[in-house]
């Protein structure tokens, strides 16, 4: 086993663990803790990848923002009285079914996958040449111009859309 | 080298772990949560398709999803609270207003 | 095509005022409505001078359907006649919209009224002006509609909405003749174009139509179905029942649609159709006899009726019938003629009731009037005028076209004799019933109530200007059409429309017209000095005449049970039909039936299996996560 893959079985062990304990915390505020730290093992994954640029983004926008978003509103509901009553709902074994066949017949489909790389053109030289950053944004504001602007205008509709639904109504 | 396998399978784990939050969980949150970790499964995949064929549009598409995952959290979040305003409980399993 | 705004501008207003008339126009309609009236009528006599040098416009604007053989465009005829009609439509419009800034001032329907009276201008342009039958025929209908929306403008009243319900319905058994006649039309002639079918009028001689099993003359056929049309919207007898109810609408509607304008249509299509009657002598008798009898059933109901605006209205009714009278003894223009100058002073005095009204405050019944001359001058005077006229005293517009007719009836053979004897005797009766109107408002002493009185005044100029323009048209108005016995080519109007509704022939000596002039002037001043001895000398006579001949007086008053008799053979009948076929049977067994069993049956099917239906998100989830979990399996297994 290579080095490699050794920072790529903890990496693999502890993310795994954290998403266990995201799902089965009673208290959302420790899971959305969890998350946190999921996150930043992600990005480190990322890393690995050779995608620093996503890796700042999953920092920023999901760390930072969003899961951010997630505490604000446990702390906005104060949510007391969920923490007496019981965490999961009836058809909990079920679901645990689901889960386990789901991931065991992925597994199983995934490790008889072989893929046969057609590769690209953006090796790691060439994005090591140009930097991270520079490639992803020449890819998105040439060919993925118009996805790029129609995100945005998702944003805005979801900014529009949070403030018409949180305000108090007026009477 | 670390092969392509090992984070696509990984991804599947989170994946189902995730599924299983959002199916067991009576905390509408902690199901959001694990939606949001459905989410990053897959962008792990991606990004990892993304660096083996060499290829940019795995990354892109992780970005959409970030994009989209904000938006949904956002929404989904003001959903919760004019819901909550309404009818103080985020049990899920108390939220049969469609109950046929 | 400029003359396409004519209708176009009225219609522009009625869209834009209806669109935003409750939020942002509201009581500054009339700066809409009045202006695009006005300009129509700068147009029509545009159009008019066009006409007079000889031009007859006629262009289709569009093609309107096309199907198969039927063919109808949507376009303008603007001859002689329409001229006419146009100057008169949008004169007396654009002086009753000023009219009804004062009147209706402060109603809180404002902008609702002028975006109906809008409309109704639109509609009744596109009547007079449309070149086939279709688009008289929507004109037609939609002058109808207008009148229903006026009539029960005050809706809040249940006498107003049930006033407008009977007239929509009155007008709809003759309506349904119109549109058979126009269907008829379109049969023998295989158009709807006016200069089509009248250009081969000629075909009809001659050819019968088998009708309820027996062969009837064609022409007559198509003839008294249109006929059928006109007796309802112009009230003749017997649809003339809607006309006096209708009289619960605002005066200015009454003044412009059941006075001078809408009501005159069916005259105006009887006229617009003359290469027809011509063809059907039958047609014309009915036409001319049903238009005498009208005359003079409606003359004796007013000489007894207490409504100021109810006596204006039978009298309406009455001169409606001396215009049929005129056309059918084939003085096609001395009906229109008369429609013209009917239109100015009877629209004169139903403004200037209007104004009487006004002043106290919505009172109607001439009993609780009496001595306004001295509190409102100007409307005695203008009122004055219009009675003057409508009597026939001799150089006011009246006096010319009511002289043409009985003159054009006298000379109509044996029946004209005894058309003209009738119209004479409705001159009379005319006369009485004009001037007892005036005595009862007017003179003597005032009866209503001191509160009332307190509050009596002259209308606003905005209200009187208008009345004055009338005034100086119902006393100049008929200087068009001076007989030419008086002065040589006088008769203007009639050389003017002769292109479209041909020379009447008649013969008869100067003695004889003298006759027939001096009797129709003996009449006028008789009907007069009879009500000034009633209503100023004696004034206990009326009183002693009513109990003297009281089953007279009853049936008069009573308007001769007409209604009743309605009521009781056709309406309640009907009412009993419905409710125990319609309500009892079909509503009840059949539809309701329908109604509630296939709702039952999808319920008991659906009672089973809504309850898959949780409602719980996660259950929804979870069943999508297996479907997920199928596809992983087959992917798995099959692929």
């Amino acid at each position: 086993m290579s080095l490699q893959q050794m920072f790529f079985m903890y990496f693999a062990i502890a993310m795994t663990g954290l998403s266990l304990l995201i799902v089965t915390r009673k208290n959302p505020v420790h899971s959305v803790l969890m998350m946190l730290l999921l996150f930043v093992h992600i990005a480190g994954l990322y890393l690995f990848l050779n995608a620093e640029f996503m890796a700042a983004i999953q920092i920023i926008v999901y760390a930072g923002a969003i899961m951010v978003l997630f505490l604000f509103v446990i702390m906005l509901l104060n949510l007391r009285s969920e923490e007496t009553v019981a965490k999961y709902q009836k058809q909990w074994p079920v679901s645990v079914g689901i889960g386990v066949v789901l991931a065991a017949s992925l597994v199983i489909i995934l490790s008889k996958i072989t893929v046969i790389p057609q590769l690209g053109e953006y090796s790691i030289e060439a994005i090591q040449a140009e930097g991270s950053l520079m490639t992803v944004g020449k890819v998105l504001y040439t060919q993925y111009l118009l996805p790029f602007e129609i995100a945005s205008i998702i944003l805005l509709v979801a900014i529009i859309g949070a403030v018409v639904l949180a305000k108090k109504r007026i009477q | 080298m670390v092969p392509l396998n090992w984070y696509i399978m990984l991804s599947a784990v989170m994946f189902s772990i995730g599924v299983f939050g959002f199916l067991a969980r009576r905390n509408l949150i902690v199901m959001f949560i694990s939606l949001e970790l459905m989410l990053n499964s897959v962008n792990i995949s991606l990004i990892a398709f993304s660096h083996y064929l060499q290829s940019m549009n795995g990354q892109i598409l992780v970005f959409f999803v970030i994009v989209v995952a904000a938006a949904e959290a956002a929404i989904g979040l003001a959903i919760l609270i004019a819901y909550y305003k309404n009818n103080p409980t985020i049990k899920v399993d108390e939220i049969n207003l469609l109950k046929g | 095509m400029i003359y396409t705004l004519i209708p176009l501008l009225p219609f522009l207003s009625f869209i834009i005022i209806i669109l935003l008339g409750r939020n942002f126009i509201r009581d500054k309609a009339h700066f809409i409505a009045i202006p695009a009236v006005a300009t129509s009528f700068l147009l029509a006599i545009s159009a008019f001078m066009e006409v007079s040098n000889g031009k007859v416009i006629n262009i289709d604007v569009y093609s309107w359907i096309v199907s198969g053989d039927f063919n109808v465009s949507f376009g303008f005829l603007i001859d002689q006649l329409t001229a006419i009609m146009l100057l008169v439509v949008t004169s007396i419009g654009t002086l009753i919209f000023i009219y009804s800034v004062g009147y209706m001032h402060g109603d809180s329907g404002y902008y609702r009224f002028f975006a109906y009276l809008s409309l109704f201008i639109f509609s009744m342009l596109i009547l007079v002006m449309g070149n086939n039958f279709l688009m008289m025929y929507f004109g037609w209908e939609a002058v109808g509609l207008c009148s229903y929306f006026l009539i029960g403008f005050w809706f809040h009243k249940k006498s107003a909405g049930d006033a407008g319900k009977k007239a929509f319905i009155v007008n709809r058994f003759g309506d349904f003749g119109f549109g058979l006649g126009v269907i008829l039309i379109f049969l023998t002639f295989g158009s709807l174009e006016f200069t089509q079918v009248f250009g081969q009028a000629g075909i009809l001689a001659g050819q019968t139509i088998n009708f309820l099993g027996t062969e009837v003359d064609l022409a007559t056929m198509i003839c008294l179905l249109l006929f059928c049309g006109a007796v309802g919207k112009s009230a003749q007898i017997p649809l003339h029942v809607w006309l006096p109810d209708a009289m619960e609408g605002p005066t200015p509607v009454s003044a412009l649609i059941h006075a001078a304008t809408m009501v005159t249509a069916g005259v105006f299509m009887v006229a617009r159709c003359n290469p027809l009657f011509i063809m059907s002598p039958v047609a014309m008798n009915t036409v001319a006899i049903v238009g005498g009898v009208t005359a003079i059933l409606a003359a004796t109901i007013a000489l007894v009726q207490n409504d100021i605006k109810r006596v204006i209205a039978y009298s309406t009714v009455s001169q409606l019938g001396y215009m049929f009278l005129a056309l059918g003894v084939g003085a096609f223009s001395a009906g229109i003629f008369h429609l013209y100058t009917h239109a100015y002073f009877k629209a004169l005095l139903f403004l200037a009731s209007g104004s009487v009204i006004h002043a106290l405050h919505d009172e109607q019944d001439m009993r609780n009037m009496g001595g306004l001359k001295k509190y409102m001058p100007t409307t005695y005077k203008v009122f004055v005028i219009a009675t003057l006229s409508i009597t026939g005293i001799p150089f006011l517009s009246g006096f010319f076209s009511k002289d043409e007719i009985l003159w054009k009836a006298y000379q109509h053979g044996d029946l004209g004799k005894f058309l003209w004897f009738l119209g004479t005797v409705a001159a009379l009766l005319t006369a009485f019933y004009s001037w007892r109107l005036i005595y009862m408002t007017f003179h003597g002493k005032f009866r209503g109530t001191p509160e009332q009185e307190k509050h009596l005044h002259e209308s606003p100029p905005i209200i009187t200007v208008p009345l004055w323009c009338l005034a100086i048209g119902a006393i100049f108005a008929g200087y068009v059409g001076i007989p030419p016995i008086f002065v040589e080519h006088g008769d203007k109007i009639g050389e003017f429309l002769a292109p479209v509704l041909g020379h009447s022939e008649g013969h008869g000596t100067h003695a004889e017209e003298y006759f027939v002039i001096f009797a129709s002037i003996f009449v006028a001043l008789a009907g007069w000095f009879v009500a000034h001895i009633m209503y100023v000398k004696k004034t206990d006579l009326p009183q002693k005449l009513g109990t003297m001949f009281a089953p007279v007086h009853k049936l008069l008053y009573n308007k001769y049970w007409i209604d009743e008799l309605y009521s009781k053979t056709l309406i309640q009948p009907m009412l009993k039909a419905s409710e125990k076929v319609i309500l009892g049977f079909f509503d009840k067994i059949v539809i309701e039936g329908i109604v509630n069993g296939v709702p039952a049956v999808i319920a008991s099917f659906s009672q089973g299996i809504r309850k898959v239906q949780t409602g719980l998100l996660s259950n929804y989830g979870l069943v999508m996560a297996l479907g997920a979990l199928c596809f992983v399996g087959y992917l798995i297994f099959m692929g």
